[in-house]
């Protein structure tokens, strides 16, 4: 089965956060996904860029706009991702838990789509 | 898939007898193979090919072998370079001792099936990878890491005793046929190497069925495949929507497969002291094959099998059919009432499934607003594209029926 993890980032909490605690942070991660990797678990995986660099568009009525920053002004943004392909929905839990964001903030935990079905 | 890869098991079985090393000789061949993959269409196929495989594995074997750079690994080498009489003799039996190999119990049945693919079916890494929608990486870990786990557990390449051998064989018939089911459910929509599953497994049941050619259940999963394979034509209609069983148009399904399918299971259990599960599906899907329309389905008889089935070999997905075929033989409540056991139990992997029959049900019982709200349900919990479009069209009909509102609809 296959899962997004979603990182949801407060940005000003991690911009008040010390280097060393970044760091620590990105090791962190960084373990995480090489012990992913081994276990043939990771499928992909990114950080973003800051959401201050993020734009957004919309289109109504034949007109484009651009906007400066994420489409949801929020405390939270999007900060990066993982996929993962995992055996049960426990299992996917049990890593965005371990997933060092899930302390500081929070992660969020998707299914994906797939394109088989049964025709039952 | 290339001519080559159906000699993989002969490499693997020749290379593990003289170097012992099944995990080298399984990484040697895939090499051997992707090598001939790409010189033989150029200089053409070599007179013996599973000679020419097991040279060049073989070599690539002794490198790998040299790289474990222990003393004590090079003396061993040396001695083994010497072959054993015989050890180029290929035995019958190969094929079935590697397939009982990789499904190993030691593996997880996702890690049971990619091995199987490749060392069995010689398919390449890029190949399963590209079926299971991973990154290459990501399928090489996994099959580098169950044959650690193989060789920690203590497998070995060689014949099994009674016994394990029967419980093994247990473990291989479900990988093919999670193997068939993945190449199956894939859609027109997916890739053409996830449908590719379904020849692979058939073509491995067979060749396990040539080896094992007095065995009930390796003869009823070939026909459960072959009669479900079948149907592969008139399971999507032209925009790609799923069509269940009841509304096939029964002149799309292959008439060869289906006699083929038919004439097995029937000789298969004429002949068997003891029905196992796959027989006993593939004696369902018999019945369904046998009707020339829905209608006409002996749905009584498919019933009688539930039964033993469910006996045999209960699931949540037996109940969860036993309870359509109840329907359909004492009335859409009866069949509601089966389905209440399931509610429970955390087996189901996919509620989505349960809220669907249970909707379908609802609907044949004259339940409208139970059955849309089942449908939106279910629609939302699953996690297949596919299965998710034919779940909304039943929303947006019951919605229909519910704004111009007719006569309940008949079953099917």
């Amino acid at each position: 089965m296959r899962y997004i993890l979603l990182i949801y980032q407060n940005t000003e909490a991690w911009n008040g956060l010390s280097q060393e605690d970044k760091q620590a942070m990105m090791h962190a991660a960084g373990d995480i996904v090489s012990e992913l990797s081994a276990n043939g678990e990771f499928v992909d995986g990114q950080g973003l860029a800051d959401a201050s660099q993020a734009r957004s568009t919309h289109v109504r009525d034949g007109v484009v706009t651009f906007t400066d920053g994420p489409f949801l002004e929020t405390k939270e943004a999007l900060a990066g991702y993982c996929i993962i392909d995992v055996a049960t929905p426990q299992r996917a839990e049990e890593i965005a838990a371990r997933w060092p964001d899930a302390q500081y903030w929070g992660m969020e935990i998707r299914a994906l789509m797939h394109g088989g079905g049964e025709e039952g | 898939m290339f001519v080559g890869s159906e000699l993989a098991p002969q490499v693997i079985a020749a290379l593990t007898r003289r170097y012992g090393r099944f995990d080298l000789a399984e990484d040697a061949t895939q090499e051997a193979l992707i090598a001939a993959a790409q010189q033989w269409p150029a200089n053409g196929v070599p007179e013996n090919p599973r000679g020419w495989l097991i040279t060049v594995a073989g070599r690539r074997l002794i490198d790998a072998l040299r790289a474990e750079t222990s003393r004590t690994r090079r003396e061993e080498a040396a001695v083994a370079q010497e072959p054993p009489p015989g050890a180029d003799v290929p035995d019958e039996d190969d094929t079935l001792t590697l397939l009982f190999l990789c499904c190993h119990p030691a593996l997880s049945p996702p890690s049971q099936l990619a091995l199987t693919l490749r060392a069995v079916g010689g398919l390449t890494t890029a190949e399963i990878a590209s079926a299971f929608l991973v990154p290459e990486a990501t399928m090489a870990q996994r099959i580098s890491r169950a044959k650690s786990a193989i060789t920690e557990a203590g497998g070995r390449f060689e014949s099994l005793h009674d016994e394990e051998r029967a419980a093994r064989l247990t473990v291989v018939l479900h990988v093919l046929y999670l193997m068939f089911n993945e190449g199956y459910t894939a859609t027109s929509g997916e890739q053409l190497q996830r449908r590719d599953l379904v020849r692979e497994a058939i073509r491995l049941t067979r060749m396990t069925r040539t080896s094992l050619p007095e065995d009930g259940e390796v003869a009823g999963l070939l026909a459960l495949m072959l009669l479900t394979h079948a149907r592969t034509r008139a399971r999507e209609d032209a925009d790609g929507m799923l069509i269940p069983l009841a509304e096939q148009d029964r002149s799309r399904w292959d008439g060869a497969l289906l006699a083929e399918g038919v004439g097995l299971i029937r000789e298969t259990l004429a002949r068997s002291a003891r029905l196992g599960p796959y027989q006993l599906q593939a004696a369902i899907a018999a019945v369904h094959a046998e009707a020339a329309t829905a209608d006409e389905t002996d749905w009584p008889q498919v019933l009688k099998l539930y039964d033993v089935l469910e006996a045999l070999a209960p699931s949540p997905v037996v109940t969860l059919n036993r309870a359509v075929a109840v329907a359909m033989v004492n009335g859409p409540r009866a069949g509601l009432a089966g389905l209440d056991v399931l509610d429970d139990d955390h087996r189901l992997a996919e509620h989505h499934r349960l809220a669907s029959v249970r909707a379908h049900l609802q609907e044949m019982a004259g339940d409208t607003a139970a059955a849309l709200a089942g449908y939106e349900g279910a629609a939302r919990r699953t996690t297949s594209v596919a299965e998710r479009r034919y779940l909304q069209a039943q929303v947006r009909r019951l919605r229909g029926d519910v704004e111009n509102p007719r006569a309940a609809p008949t079953s099917g």
